[in-house]
């Protein structure tokens, strides 16, 4: 039991999305948490870019300067079982462009949720490898403006995504591997028309799904993670951004990104945890080229403990993990 | 793990399944996509009389009489239509059905989404210059058109406005020669619209055709290709139909094609070529305001922009001459250094300070800026959907969006010179502490273009469905208010826009008693 409350999850934020996307570092690792522990937190992060693609087009436009986007979030996990763990996150984010006389914006994002399951555990060599199905969605929460980009603080669609994730850890050395695909639901935007690469005469926009895959690998111990990732989106449809027009929330955004995370549990106070990492856009389609940071601090509370103590006390019971 | 495995498949069919029920089914389609054929409540059979834009006489192009319908060459006509109605693919119902609710209508759909595809500002040189599209090299980049709102007014007009003549001159012609239609003819021939009595000879089908066509040529040159492919698809669709024989087309594609050349004549001389103006012009206008003791308008983009087209206030109108220009100019802003102007920036930095949900979704809704048809485009797009309504025959719908373009392109030509006038500057430019929520336009603040538009707009639609005319002024009036609270304009912008608009706009009004029409 010990060792299953210090293996949980550590939860950094990555961004994907030209406008940001709160993701949960433990729904794309190999980590669980054990029965009925909850690991709640906040993470801080910020991301900026100046340059960005139109298309394959690479500029910076002095019209909008660099845009950058802050993110509050608030994320917990609760181990349902041992091998089912349900991840949520709320992202309060604020976006600005330091030129250009376009208004910032700043909101309650979508709510995200994941259900994330253990489904094979074996030894495989020397090391063990996991299989994970995991299945998630988000749901905006407010009624932002998503046809603002790119300022807007999000897309307005709701997701559904499917997800399969291997993990293999060898002593203290693992490789965590995942592939994603999320549907996206249609939104509606404030004007009637909009050009995509034809006229559409209606308010409704048909949002491309996007695959993504993320691979970690690193060092993993009870009291510290370590970790390099590259990751990437790929939407399936979208229209690229003309030279010079303006982006769309249906754009073909892609982007491969490079960075790093850590954990660490503090030292006799193994409740607690700190998490932290970066990441650098190394290729994109109709996004920003960002640069992100982000640093956050976990709290696990076991409610088996607690109950078991409560019973303890009350009934006498014996019982023990 | 026996146990898991079962789980999961069922976790992944059940994932399946919300995917298929929900997600899945995303097909968008436009609000036009599915409309009944056109069946005007009056064919208006004596349009041929009204009165012309251009053209001195409907009989200005010859139409020559058509074979009669006992002829061979008319009987291998009713074959041709025969043979396709006897194999009409899905597709080729499809392309019926979407021409069937009316050519004006249609060709005024391709004329908003070329206007939005070519309403993209040119990218700089390496200097910070900026590059300006060429009608002489349309295919190079900057591409020609860069269709702003001036450029967009005007390009409506001009087919709207010869589309009217062309029609007119088609109806006289359809009365003169009385062909009925092949569905008429011959009771084997299946008609795929709705039945009526209107001559078929020559097509109006085919003169809108030709004449959109032809006038496309000259304001999306790059175009040509995708709009005779167009062409084709509306002439076969009404072969296809029923309503039309090959020599009613042909007839009908000519006749389009000869009313355009004058309308392009017309186009060549109208002083819009010459609307870029040359720097010589630009720096004028800065020290003209300068000697007057006003704070000069600067482009807000970066690099620096040359001003959006500061000649176009010169173009030839079709309504209003040069005089009524000077005539309908109203009196200056308040003076840049005054206590009214600090009050009225003040004003603007208020309100846009931390907009609204609700302020933003108005803003957004008029904003019809990069990427879009553009107000022009807009108001087409709302007189199009009570136009659909109201039955009209393809003559008076082409008479409608006539005096709705050319009140468009004139409410352009009035603002045009009232901004290069005064050479006002933007909020913006007075305070660097205001954000908007849309794009400042590259050009001088007073008066606002929307609100000019949209006062124009509105005048005109009242008067052809008087029952929208309160519907129309408070579509222009929130029109006229999103640029004030989108941090673009001050409130005088818009409230003189909508009335110099509205002025611009009772001369359509004027037109539209005399033209024989009502």
């Amino acid at each position: 039991m010990k060792n299953l409350i210090k293996q949980l999850l550590p939860a950094g934020i990555m961004l994907l999305f030209l406008p940001a996307a709160l993701k949960a570092q433990t729904d794309e690792d190999g980590i669980m948490m054990a029965k009925k522990n909850l690991c709640i937190g906040g993470t801080y992060s910020y991301s900026s870019w100046n340059n960005y693609w139109e298309g394959t087009f690479k500029r910076t436009n002095q019209n909008i300067g660099t845009v950058s986007t802050k993110m509050f979030g608030l994320m917990g996990t609760y181990g349902i079982t041992n091998k089912l763990n349900l991840v949520a996150g709320v992202p309060y984010i604020e976006t600005r462009a330091t030129a250009g006389t376009l208004h910032s914006q700043a909101g309650f994002q979508d709510l995200s949720a994941w259900l994330k399951w253990q489904a094979f555990q074996f030894r495989a060599g020397e090391g063990k490898l996991s299989l994970y199905a995991v299945g998630g969605g988000s749901l905006p929460l407010t009624n932002y403006i998503a046809d603002y980009l790119p300022l807007s603080i999000g897309l307005q669609s709701k997701t559904l995504s499917g997800r399969i994730l291997a993990d293999y850890l060898l002593g203290k050395f693992f490789v965590t591997a995942s592939g994603t695909y999320t549907w996206r639901s249609n939104i509606t935007i404030d004007r009637n028309s909009y050009y995509t690469t034809e006229e559409h005469l209606t308010n409704q926009v048909d949002m491309p799904d996007f695959t993504s895959w993320n691979v970690r690998t690193g060092y993993r111990s009870n009291s510290l993670v370590v970790e390099a990732v590259l990751s990437n989106m790929t939407t399936i449809g979208g229209f690229d951004i003309r030279k010079n027009d303006m982006p769309f929330p249906s754009n073909k955004m892609n982007a491969t990104m490079l960075g790093g995370a850590f954990k660490y549990y503090i030292k006799g106070f193994e409740q607690l945890s700190i998490v932290g990492g970066g990441s650098y856009t190394v290729a994109g389609r109709n996004v920003g080229q960002s640069t992100m940071f982000d640093i956050g601090a976990f709290y696990i509370v076991d409610f088996t403990h607690a109950r078991a103590k409560k019973r303890a006390s009350s009934l006498h019971n014996n019982k023990t993990n | 793990m026996r146990i898991q495995s079962i789980t999961f498949r069922r976790l992944l069919i059940l994932a399946i399944a919300i995917c298929a029920t929900v997600a899945c089914n995303k097909s968008v389609s436009d609000r036009t996509a599915n409309l009944a054929p056109l069946n005007p409540a009056n064919q208006d059979l004596n349009a041929g009389n009204w009165k012309l834009v251009l053209l001195s006489r409907p009989d200005t192009f010859p139409v020559v009489a058509p074979a009669a319908t006992s002829s061979t060459g008319y009987l291998a006509d009713l074959f041709e239509i025969k043979g396709y109605q006897k194999k009409l693919s899905g597709d080729e119902l499809g392309k019926i059905r979407y021409w069937s609710a009316g050519g004006v209508l249609r060709w005024n759909e391709i004329m908003r989404s070329l206007t939005a595809k070519y309403n993209v500002p040119p990218y700089q040189n390496a200097d910070g210059s900026y590059p300006i599209p060429s009608s002489t090299n349309p295919f190079a980049y900057p591409y020609f058109p860069f269709s702003n709102p001036p450029y967009a007014a005007r390009a409506f007009a001009y087919v709207s406005a010869a589309q009217y003549d062309a029609l007119v001159a088609c109806w006289h012609y359809k009365q003169q020669y009385n062909r009925p239609a092949p569905y008429m003819v011959d009771s084997s021939i299946k008609a795929y619209a709705n039945k009526t009595t209107l001559p078929s000879y020559p097509s109006e089908a085919a003169v809108l055709a030709g004449v959109s066509a032809e006038m496309m040529k000259l304001l999306y040159p790059d175009e040509i290709a995708s709009v005779e492919a167009k062409l084709q698809e509306a002439e076969l669709a009404a072969i296809e139909s029923g309503a039309a024989t090959r020599s009613d087309i042909t007839a009908g594609e000519a006749l389009g094609r000869q009313v355009a050349q004058a309308f392009i004549a017309r186009g060549r001389a109208d002083n819009a070529g010459k609307a870029v103006g040359t720097p010589t012009d630009w720096a004028n206008f800065a020290t003209q305001a300068q000697a007057a003791g006003q704070t000069p308008w600067l482009s807000l983009d970066a690099p620096s922009r040359p001003p959006m087209l500061p000649l176009f206030g010169k173009v030839k109108g079709f309504l209003v001459d040069s005089a009524h220009v000077v005539a309908l100019r109203p009196g200056p802003p308040p003076s840049t250094n005054s206590a009214d102007m600090q009050s009225a920036t003040s004003e603007v930095y208020n309100l846009v300070k931390t907009p609204s949900r609700e302020q933003m979704r108005i803003v957004q809704f008029w904003a019809d800026g990069v990427g879009t048809y553009t107000p022009p485009g807009h108001w087409d797009a709302i007189a199009a959907e009570d136009f659909i309504k109201k039955n009209f025959s393809e003559v008076r719908w082409a008479r409608n969006f006539a005096l709705l373009n050319m009140a468009e392109m004139d409410a352009a030509i009035v603002c045009w010179d009232v901004k290069y006038h005064y050479f006002n500057p933007r909020p913006s430019q007075l305070n660097g502490q205001i954000k908007t929520l849309t794009g400042v336009p590259n050009f001088p603040s007073y008066i606002s273009g929307h609100s000019t538009f949209s006062g124009a707009a509105a005048a005109i639609l009242g008067h052809i469905v008087p029952e929208r005319a309160s519907a129309y002024m408070s579509m222009a009036q929130e029109a006229s208010n999103s640029r004030v609270i989108g941090g673009i304009h001050y409130r005088t912008d818009c409230s003189t826009g909508l009335t110099v608009g509205q002025g611009v706009g009772n001369f359509a009004i004027q037109r539209a008693t005399t033209d024989g029409a009502e």
